[in-house]
């Protein structure tokens, strides 16, 4: 497919997306430096270190996601961004297509979705439970239980192979020798092959080698003020720390999932906001283990 | 009678609990069987067999050398069996069942009646119950004092004088309406004699798709049998797309030559006929097969066949060769984890959380739920076992404002409760206890899913104990 008009400047960042997706990605990847001007160079590549935001068309395929074993925000977090990367998803072909946005009309996404877990991961954090999943996944997942991490790399494998998959999420505890950089090299390939996405939560593991497009450190956080009962807990949150990424800048967040809307909120904004508003309440530390100065600084 | 009673009267009994889905499954067996008495056979549960020998029975030397055979076969299989042959199926299963009612004469010779014999007068001695009636009509017939065949036999065919024709009609009219065989001994009689046809439905065995290769010379090496396997893959996606059937259970028998059979089993979760899958997957399942002197016979047979029409593939051919189908995928999944490994929770109609939920194979469809439960929050993961936290203060009645669970100390911050769930009274012992969950929030954020086993002064134990079942996201 020859490309007839280039579009430039800042029109480019919505047309050109980050090169890790395949299909999306041809247009992209055919454009050499000859074929750009300077300005679009320029462009593109203060896109590409842009920061992440929720909602972003052009997801990695391959993320982790560091978490602990006490609490759910690992899993809760790859369910959210699971959920922002599939409603990106649909949304863009609808556009592409030239649909018109009418909810009614674009086709819903009945593709499976395969979440396996080690043995480990399942003693210590529990199955998936199907009342408490989102209602749009919840008669679509497909639980994977394998004995050990090996039988789980093969089951990620072969889920990013089938084209049948709307997404893999998988769950690992510890540092296992068979999750080396060559293991994870083959599924940051196989999922780029065959454009399945990939979100792997690390239970309670080390941030070694690693060739993953996106990694995540996540953390509980707080949540916000329910609606309707004051002591109850409301919309969950976490904090998450974006610490490696190819194509983005890392930074921290406050993030929290509001009925499939994931939203990302800076966390040195609140905290200022929480630093200059005296009336904090017990739902936010004013400090986030840090000292006042330093945020200042920041 | 009761079981506890009979127990009672006769202490040595042995019991053996009823089977009947086993017994007409064996019944089934049999029936296939016995065709080697007759081109076809019908089921009569359920204990019947019954058999068409017309112009067969000379091949085994005549009815009674039949018979005998028929009888040396069961005896040899464990089985008791009274066999009778006669012109129509109802007289020969009123000879296999009653002809002890009978006159004495030899045993073979008294269970068969020839066409040319007089019915009538043989099976007149026979009680009413021969007639395969429904047991409202056989009391109706004992309180009319018809006891024998022959009482009936004689008011329902002629009258010899007034009375008996009077009875006659009498007896027309009382089964006027019956229109039901079983409910009509007027048909049932007239079926016995063969004035009135009576249908039958012959049980036509199915042959599943079977594939072998007879080997010249013994295999005792891995490559040559996977050689095998993959013809004879292929010849078995040939044969179950001449039957439009696709595959979901393949056995794969494999005869050695000291006489040893390995058999290996592969379910697939959809039905598919593609050889290069099947033998894929047969690949893996061969790995710990010891040969021995070697291999001569291999045998592939699908023991469970569902259909699958011929599709035109995918005019963009691109999207079918990149990746796999999700069948293809469980199925490979299946066979290297085990075939519980791969699942899919579906809800179940419950109010108790881990009843709430079952696990299913992945390509079954959803059952249907009658009423979706309108459940509150729940956890995204539940544990497998609900752990026991140590509560370390408590208000009496409410909730923990501090626990631990797994060594660590958790301050509540923010709850939500109590949702009562009470047991299944209908299915569970009495003294199960309720459960009060509550949705907590520790001080750093985390968010689980907690309840206290039942209350204090229930009656039902001590102190309550503190469990977290869930983990929020």
């Amino acid at each position: 497919m020859p490309i007839s008009v280039l579009p430039s400047g800042a029109k480019a960042l919505d047309t050109f997306p980050v090169p890790s997706r395949p299909k999306g990605g041809s247009t992209g990847l055919r454009l050499s430096a000859s074929t750009l001007s300077g300005d679009d160079i320029t462009a593109l590549s203060s896109a590409r270190e842009g920061r992440w935001r929720p909602g972003l068309a052009d997801q990695p395929l391959h993320s982790e996601i560091f978490a602990e074993t006490r609490d759910a925000s690992g899993a809760g977090m790859a369910m959210a961004l699971a959920r922002d990367a599939l409603a990106m998803a649909t949304q863009g072909t609808g556009q592409r297509a030239g649909q018109n946005k009418d909810p009614l009309a674009e086709q819903e996404d009945r593709r499976q979705v395969l979440w396996v877990q080690d043995r480990r991961a399942i003693q210590r954090s529990g199955r998936p439970y199907v009342h408490g999943l989102p209602p749009e996944l919840r008669d679509r997942l497909i639980h994977v239980e394998a004995a050990s991490p090996e039988d789980a790399l093969f089951a990620l494998e072969e889920g990013l192979r089938c084209r049948d998959l709307a997404c893999v999420i998988g769950e690992i505890v510890g540092n296992p020798r068979a999750l080396d950089f060559t293991a994870s090299r083959r599924l940051s390939l196989t999922a780029e092959k065959h454009g399945v996405a990939l979100w792997l939560v690390r239970l309670e593991a080390e941030a070694d080698l690693s060739s993953a497009r996106m990694r995540w450190r996540v953390e509980a956080a707080p949540s916000a003020a329910s609606l309707w009962n004051a002591p109850a807990p409301g919309v969950p949150a976490w904090k998450a720390e974006l610490f490696r990424a190819r194509s983005h800048a890392p930074g921290k967040w406050i993030m929290s999932n509001d009925n499939g809307h994931l939203s990302a909120q800076n966390s040195n904004q609140r905290v200022r906001q929480a630093a200059n508003t005296q009336d904090t309440g017990d739902l936010v530390r004013p400090t986030v283990g840090r000292s006042l100065a330093i945020i200042g600084r920041a | 009678m009761m079981l506890a009673d009979a127990r009672t009267l006769c202490p040595q009994i042995r019991t053996v609990p009823a089977d009947p889905a086993g017994d007409i499954a064996l019944l089934e067996k049999l029936a296939v069987w016995v065709q080697r008495w007759g081109p076809w056979s019908a089921l009569d549960p359920p204990d019947g067999l019954l058999v068409d020998i017309t112009a067969a029975a000379h091949l085994f030397g005549g009815e009674p050398r039949l018979l005998s055979d028929v009888d040396a076969a069961f005896v040899k299989r464990g089985l008791a069996v009274r066999a009778a042959i006669a012109p129509t199926a109802g007289a020969a299963w009123a000879l296999s069942h009653f002809s002890a009612h009978l006159a004495p004469r030899s045993a073979p010779v008294r269970s068969i009646l020839g066409s040319d014999e007089d019915a009538v007068g043989r099976l007149a001695d026979l009680p009413v119950a021969a007639l395969r009636l429904d047991n409202d009509v056989l009391t109706v017939l004992r309180r009319l004092g018809l006891k024998r065949l022959g009482d009936l036999a004689d008011i329902a065919t002629g009258a010899v004088d007034r009375s008996e024709a009077a009875a006659r009609d009498a007896l027309h009219r009382r089964f006027r309406n019956r229109k039901s065989p079983s409910a009509n001994p007027l048909i049932r009689l007239d079926q016995i004699l063969g004035r009135v046809p009576e249908p039958l439905l012959p049980v036509v065995p199915k042959q599943m798709p079977l594939v072998q290769r007879r080997l010249a010379e013994p295999l005792r090496h891995r490559s040559l049998l996977d050689r095998v396997v993959d013809d004879l893959a292929q010849d078995m996606a040939r044969e179950l797309e001449g039957r439009g059937e696709g595959a979901r259970r393949l056995e794969l028998g494999m005869w050695r030559v000291d006489g040893e059979v390995i058999v290996r089993r592969l379910e697939l979760a959809a039905a598919i006929r593609e050889a290069a899958h099947i033998t894929r997957l047969l690949a893996d399942k061969l790995e710990d097969i010891d040969a021995g002197f070697g291999i001569e016979t291999v045998r592939l047979r699908t023991s469970w066949a569902e259909s699958l029409n011929a599709v035109q593939s995918d005019v963009e051919h691109a999207a079918e060769r990149h990746g796999t189908s999700l069948a293809a995928c469980i199925d490979r999944l299946t066979v290297r984890l085990g075939p519980h490994a791969v699942r899919r929770p579906v809800s179940h109609a419950s109010h108790l959380p881990e009843r709430a939920q079952r696990w299913r194979m992945p390509l079954d469809p959803n059952p249907p739920l009658e009423a979706v439960a309108g459940f509150r929050a729940r956890p995204l993961k539940i544990l497998d076992k609900s752990e026991r936290i140590a509560v370390l203060y408590a208000s009496p009645d409410g909730y923990p404002q501090r626990f631990r669970w797994r060594g660590n100390v958790h301050d509540v911050a923010r709850v939500e409760g109590p949702e009562r769930i009470a047991p299944e009274w209908w299915r569970e012992k009495s003294n199960v206890r309720l459960r009060d969950y509550y949705r907590i929030e520790d001080d750093e954020g985390r968010r689980y899913w907690i309840y206290r086993h039942g209350i204090s002064g229930d009656g039902r134990g001590g102190r309550p104990d503190w469990f977290l079942q869930g983990l929020s996201v």
